[in-house]
């Protein structure tokens, strides 16, 4: 299908199946109930979901192939996002202009930032991309602030020309983004019993995005191209003296790892159109750095379940405050529901990154494959489960 | 003319004179192998034949064309492979990706941007892939993690990987290095074979004197840094100046 083998045809389909019934999935428990604040169905944070999973598949198209770790893509992205809201300001509210815009200049971007850091391999190429990334946030949060407004952030008003649309609405306020007329803003509400799923144009259109650049990885990851990235992380002494020349290759990876992110920051523009420096700081790079981990580098799947798992705990983990600890645990004694409380306490609400370390610490001290690896390891116990049945084993084709 | 001509070859390292005044004519379809005792500056030369190194002085030429200051991958595409002591091969890929390869480098050259079409779209390279692999007797291991195989089945890898692009000249950098007898006379059959069924030509270094004067038909004798003696092999086994330089003055 689509000049996919079997096993990738499968793979696209199962992510095409989960993100567009997403709503659903992640909205299993009913409104009132107490757990319906683990509910993540809720449209921002379903985009977040898919948006930073297209960060983190460019991002594993140059780490988990060449072995290349980029501390500095969050300046893609911002430069996406930039660039975005510079397209809504100037052109139309239209996203499909702004979101091209954001791919390109970030595509130049990593083009001017790659041919340089990629004179060095290692370690030092990691400080030289951290170095531009940081570069680039302190431009855009105090010298460059005629193009990004500093610390308030690129924000649209009322009287930015938008030559292909206007300037304001009818009634004065300031258009919202729409692709072709639909608002990324409009959503659909779907009651069934005590159940509400939220349908919302934007995360759809971020999820067919999300889809269509999961499918083009998969393309490069099965293309020679792929597999010369992959030689390249192998041995570059042996590549070299085959004929082939890696700088060529690595900065081609780069350059498309930069475009990924920077639609990845354009899509974020496009959902919400406006853009601060904070995108671009380190942390916002050594957030996919850990999404890329956690979920498993080098694997196709991978990089979009890291970023779903930290994206959910960074949103619903923070949520669970002392009153919501109190109200689980009141059922216990005072004394040992405070006791369970304290101890439980640093590991939520605003501790949320000491759960999210002792995770991380855990998966690559155990799980070196991330999260992948594991759910491999768990099919095939399963398997193995299923063998010693004699009757399923015959049934079985062989692997 | 031979196709590979070394003309007053000269390098330094800071005071160390590592090779001085070496001149050396590679016939073609021969085998021809650099002797010599450790320190002599068999590798430094082969390492001026392949881009790693640039002389201090001289020239080297391969086909009427000079190779200095090009780059590994250049002198590759020329039609110079390099077979290395210690097997270098892409240990993270399987055995049939290692092959793909340079096939892929044979076709499209040093650099192409094949992002969206499938490996296993290239029927034509895999079945010279295959047809490779066979001949070296790795069919069945083609889908194998190449890093846990055996040493000498990676050499035998490494040297199809070289061979698979029909390469003008085949560097060998002691293939037998470290390799017990019965591998060591395989790699000897291995090059024999591969010697009377290609237009090839074959430059080796190497230690064992055994694989030398199975496979030479010229030999060339490095001692500190330059050219001692260039004969057949039948008149350098007694060649006084060669036992000279093996076992040195003193004795």
């Amino acid at each position: 299908m689509f000049g996919l083998d079997k096993k990738d045809s499968t793979l696209l389909l199962i992510v095409a199946l989960l993100t567009m019934l997403a709503p659903f999935i992640f909205n299993p428990f009913p409104t009132d109930s107490g757990l319906a604040q683990f509910n993540a169905g809720y449209p921002d944070l379903m985009q977040r979901f898919v948006i930073f999973g297209i960060f983190a598949i460019g991002f594993n198209i140059l780490f988990g192939l060449t072995g290349y770790l980029s501390f500095g893509h969050a300046a893609f992205l911002g430069v996406g996002s930039y660039s975005a809201v510079w397209m809504f300001k100037l052109l139309s509210m239209n996203i499909v202009p702004a979101i091209l815009l954001s791919v390109v200049i970030a595509g130049l971007f990593a083009l001017v930032i790659g041919f340089v850091s990629l004179r060095r391999t290692g370690i030092y190429f990691s400080i030289l991309t951290l170095a531009f990334a940081q570069m680039s946030f302190a431009l855009a949060y105090s010298v460059l602030t005629p193009l990004t407004n500093g610390e308030t952030g690129l924000q649209l008003t009322l009287d930015d020309p938008r030559i292909l649309g206007s300037s304001a609405t009818a009634d004065g306020s300031i258009p919202v983004t729409n692709l072709f007329g639909l608002e990324m803003r409009s959503a659909y509400d779907l009651v069934i019993g005590p159940w509400s799923f939220t349908f919302s144009a934007g995360y759809y259109v971020c999820a067919i995005v999300m889809l269509l650049s999961f499918y083009l990885a998969i393309r490069i990851f099965r293309s020679p191209f792929g597999m010369m990235l992959r030689a390249i992380k192998s041995n570059q002494q042996r590549l070299n003296y085959t004929g082939l020349n890696p700088k060529p290759y690595t900065l081609a990876a780069f350059v498309i790892s930069g475009m990924y992110a920077g639609l990845a920051g354009g899509l974020m523009a496009a959902m919400d159109p406006l853009a601060g420096a904070e995108r671009m700081q380190w942390t916002a790079s050594g957030e996919v750095v850990l999404m890329t981990i956690l979920g498993g580098a080098g694997t196709l799947i991978g990089p979009v379940l890291g970023a779903g798992a930290i994206k959910y705990m960074e949103n619903i983990f923070s949520k669970i405050n002392d009153n919501v600890l109190h109200g689980w645990f009141a059922f216990l004694p005072d004394g040992i529901e405070d006791a369970i409380v304290f101890i439980i306490h640093p590991f939520v609400g605003k501790g949320w990154h000491l759960t999210l370390g002792i995770i991380f610490m855990l998966v690559v001290t155990f799980l070196p494959g991330g999260l992948v690896e594991g759910g491999q390891r768990i099919a095939r116990l399963f398997n193995r489960k299923k063998a010693d049945d004699p009757k399923s084993a015959s049934t079985e084709p062989a692997e | 003319m031979g196709i590979l001509e070394v003309k007053d070859v000269g390098k330094r390292f800071g005071g160390l004179k590592a090779l001085s005044d070496v001149n050396l004519s590679v016939a073609e379809n021969t085998c021809h192998a650099i002797i010599g005792p450790n320190g002599a500056g068999k590798s430094t030369l082969l390492n001026c034949l392949v881009g790693k190194l640039i002389p201090d002085t001289g020239s080297v030429m391969f086909q009427g064309q000079s190779v200095l200051g090009r780059s590994p991958h250049e002198i590759n595409q020329m039609g110079i492979s390099r077979v290395f002591q210690t097997p270098e091969i892409f240990g993270d890929l399987t055995v049939f990706e290692n092959m793909m390869i340079p096939l892929f480098a044979k076709r499209d050259g040093a650099y192409r941007l094949h992002a969206i079409e499938s490996v296993m779209n290239e029927k034509s390279l895999i079945e010279e892939a295959e047809k490779m692999l066979e001949e070296v007797n790795m069919l069945d291991k083609r889908h194998m993690h190449s890093a846990s195989m055996s040493r000498g089945d990676k050499r035998r890898l490494e040297m199809a990987m070289c061979l698979v692009q029909s390469p003008k000249l085949l560097l060998l950098d002691e293939p037998t290095a470290g390799m017990a007898r019965a591998d060591t006379n395989n790699t000897i059959d291995l090059l024999k074979q591969i010697k009377d069924e290609r237009d090839i030509t074959i430059a080796i270094i190497e230690h064992d004197m055994h694989v030398v004067f199975s496979l030479a038909d010229r030999i060339t004798v490095l001692a500190q840094g330059t050219p001692l003696v260039e004969d057949a092999p039948e008149n350098i086994k007694g060649h006084p100046k060669v036992q000279e330089a093996y076992l040195g003055e003193a004795h």
